[in-house]
């Protein structure tokens, strides 16, 4: 049933060895949806102790990146490392150890609402940890609240707290097991922008403290500006821009300009008649 | 007409290897570390069993009037209606008990275990654990379906004795019967077989309901329109099964 271990030559990517400071490498991945490729061919590594930052337009890909980063997904062609490990070929059992190593922010933090705070965070020590005695687990559960500041909201449930302490919870539940990688989705998302500079401060703040390599999917680009190292733009599945944020800022295609001012694609319509006109062409 | 084909054998692939890894979880894990979560076991009895007693008492209660009633309409004719008891004890082990629990049960807890698993996976939850290198199958199907399992004989056996009993107060009340030869008269035609019969009976309904409610739960797909979506065919799905469950168990029993 399992698959054979890959000799050594296999696990190395076309592009060149594995350096030490490659948390994250990607070659060649491709994802196809209902004959729609939506990742195509991508090559990309992420170095130790980054912020990278995926962004894109809707649709274009980038939380299916990251679904096949995480290993919720097996992309159809390419392969991926997370830390020397070949994630595309392991064994379900062999990428438990893999997944103890890096920790996800999701979206709507996915914090289980039948549990309080705490027990959110305390769930995956408990598991992988099974022989710490009670004690222990607690004062590691109130360290990792303490990081994020939610120490005094621990006996709480899900549903008693705000959309951004849900967030902070999910980030310390993220970080429950001393991860040296984190995978971030959308993590300002619906949040007030007082908030978002929050959590981007924290995030920060856990990245340059804990020695934390992450990688945040976002389309928030003051966010992305504030917290990414190196950044990746997405586009049609493909990476239309890559570099540091001042690389980004002065890329030359109009496109990335655009896109990272925020402004739209074509003319907003001004009044009917040239509406008109487009729809019934020159006859009008 | 071959896209419902193709979908139909993609949904019985997909229950069957989640059946499969159900029964790894279940049973050969624990052999090898993993240990059973006996907490989430004990909640889930719980919910299923405690908390549907009140609802299979009163259905299987009335199900024992409405026995009574009917059987002892044809039996007066033939001057039979010492049998009342008999007939009301044999229908309801062999048959209506399990069927019935079963379909209280799809409709209570099964549906509300497809429209957690659903909320869950919609919520991301369920990515959740796998990214926490926790699996679902473990952590959320295994003690619902044993929790099912273990609940649904039990709950079909007090059901048992409910109509048995809506049956003696039809005989007592209505037929000038006396309890005593009631209830003989209804444990003198009861077989060992139709004990384990109806046992099994219920084992299955049980494996089969909650194991379907978690399938169902676990494709959600589109927020809670999917959810809602989802639950409906989880019910419905369960109280076709059980039917034709039933029909191939009783062929087995008593036909063949």
């Amino acid at each position: 049933m399992t698959a054979p271990a890959p000799t050594s030559a296999e696990t190395q990517p076309k592009s060149g060895p594995i350096g030490a400071d490659d948390v994250i490498v990607v070659e060649d991945v491709v994802k196809i949806y209902d004959g729609r490729r939506v990742l195509d061919g991508l090559n990309f590594r992420v170095k130790r102790g980054e912020i990278l930052v995926i962004m894109g337009g809707s649709g274009c890909g980038k939380s299916t990146l990251l679904r096949q980063l995480i290993g919720l997904q097996q992309p159809e062609q390419g392969r991926i490392w997370i830390d020397g490990s070949e994630i595309t070929r392991l064994t379900e059992e062999a990428f438990i150890n893999v997944r103890r190593r890096f920790g996800v922010l999701f979206q709507s933090g996915a914090l289980f609402n039948s549990m309080t705070v705490g027990d959110n965070v305390a769930l995956p020590i408990r598991e992988h940890y099974p022989n710490q005695p009670d004690m222990t687990v607690d004062i590691m559960v109130k360290m990792k609240l303490s990081l994020v500041g939610m120490t005094q909201f621990a006996h709480l449930k899900p549903a008693e707290i705000s959309g951004g302490m849900k967030k902070r919870a999910a980030l310390a539940r993220a970080l429950a097991l001393d991860p040296k990688l984190l995978f971030c989705d959308e993590p300002t998302a619906g949040l007030d922008p007082t908030r978002v500079t929050e959590f981007d401060e924290l995030t920060l703040k856990l990245c340059r403290e804990l020695g934390v390599t992450a990688v945040v999917v976002t389309h928030d680009m003051t966010s992305a500006f504030r917290i990414g190292t190196r950044m990746i733009l997405l586009n049609k599945g493909k990476i239309w821009a890559v570099g540091t944020p001042d690389e980004i800022r002065a890329h030359p295609d109009p496109g990335v300009k655009r896109f990272i001012n925020g402004d739209p694609e074509s003319e907003v319509r001004q009044d009917a008649d040239s509406y008109l006109q487009d729809i019934l062409g020159e006859s009008q | 007409m071959p896209i419902t084909l193709t979908r139909f054998f993609q949904h019985v692939t997909s229950w069957c290897w989640l059946f499969s890894n159900t029964l790894y979880w279940a049973f050969v894990s624990p052999f090898h570390g993993k240990k059973m979560r006996v907490n989430d076991l004990f909640r889930q009895m719980t919910l299923i069993g405690v908390r549907s007693l009140l609802i299979v008492f009163l259905v299987m209660f009335f199900m024992g009037l409405v026995l009574a009633m009917q059987s002892a309409d044809t039996l007066e004719k033939v001057g039979g209606l010492s049998m009342v008891g008999g007939l009301v004890a044999a229908a309801v082990m062999r048959e209506i008990g399990p069927m019935l629990t079963a379909i209280v049960l799809a409709g209570r807890c099964g549906a509300a275990i497809t429209a957690e698993l659903g909320t869950m996976r919609v919520a991301e939850e369920l990515d959740a654990l796998e990214t926490m290198g926790l699996n679902p199958v473990h952590f959320l199907i295994v003690p619902r379906v044993l929790g099912m399992v273990i609940m649904a004989p039990c709950l079909t056996i007090l059901g048992v004795f409910m109509a048995m009993y809506g049956g003696c107060l039809i005989s007592v009340l209505f037929l000038d019967q006396d309890a005593f030869h009631y209830w003989q008269k209804s444990f003198e035609m009861l077989k060992l077989k139709d004990v384990y019969s109806g046992m099994i009976k219920s084992v299955a309904f049980g494996t089969l309901v909650s194991n379907i409610a978690c399938y169902f739960g676990f494709i959600v797909e589109g927020g809670a329109e999917g959810v809602g979506k989802s639950t409906t065919q989880s019910v419905v799905t369960s109280i076709v099964m059980i039917i034709a469950c039933d029909c191939v168990l009783t062929a087995f029993f008593y036909f063949i």
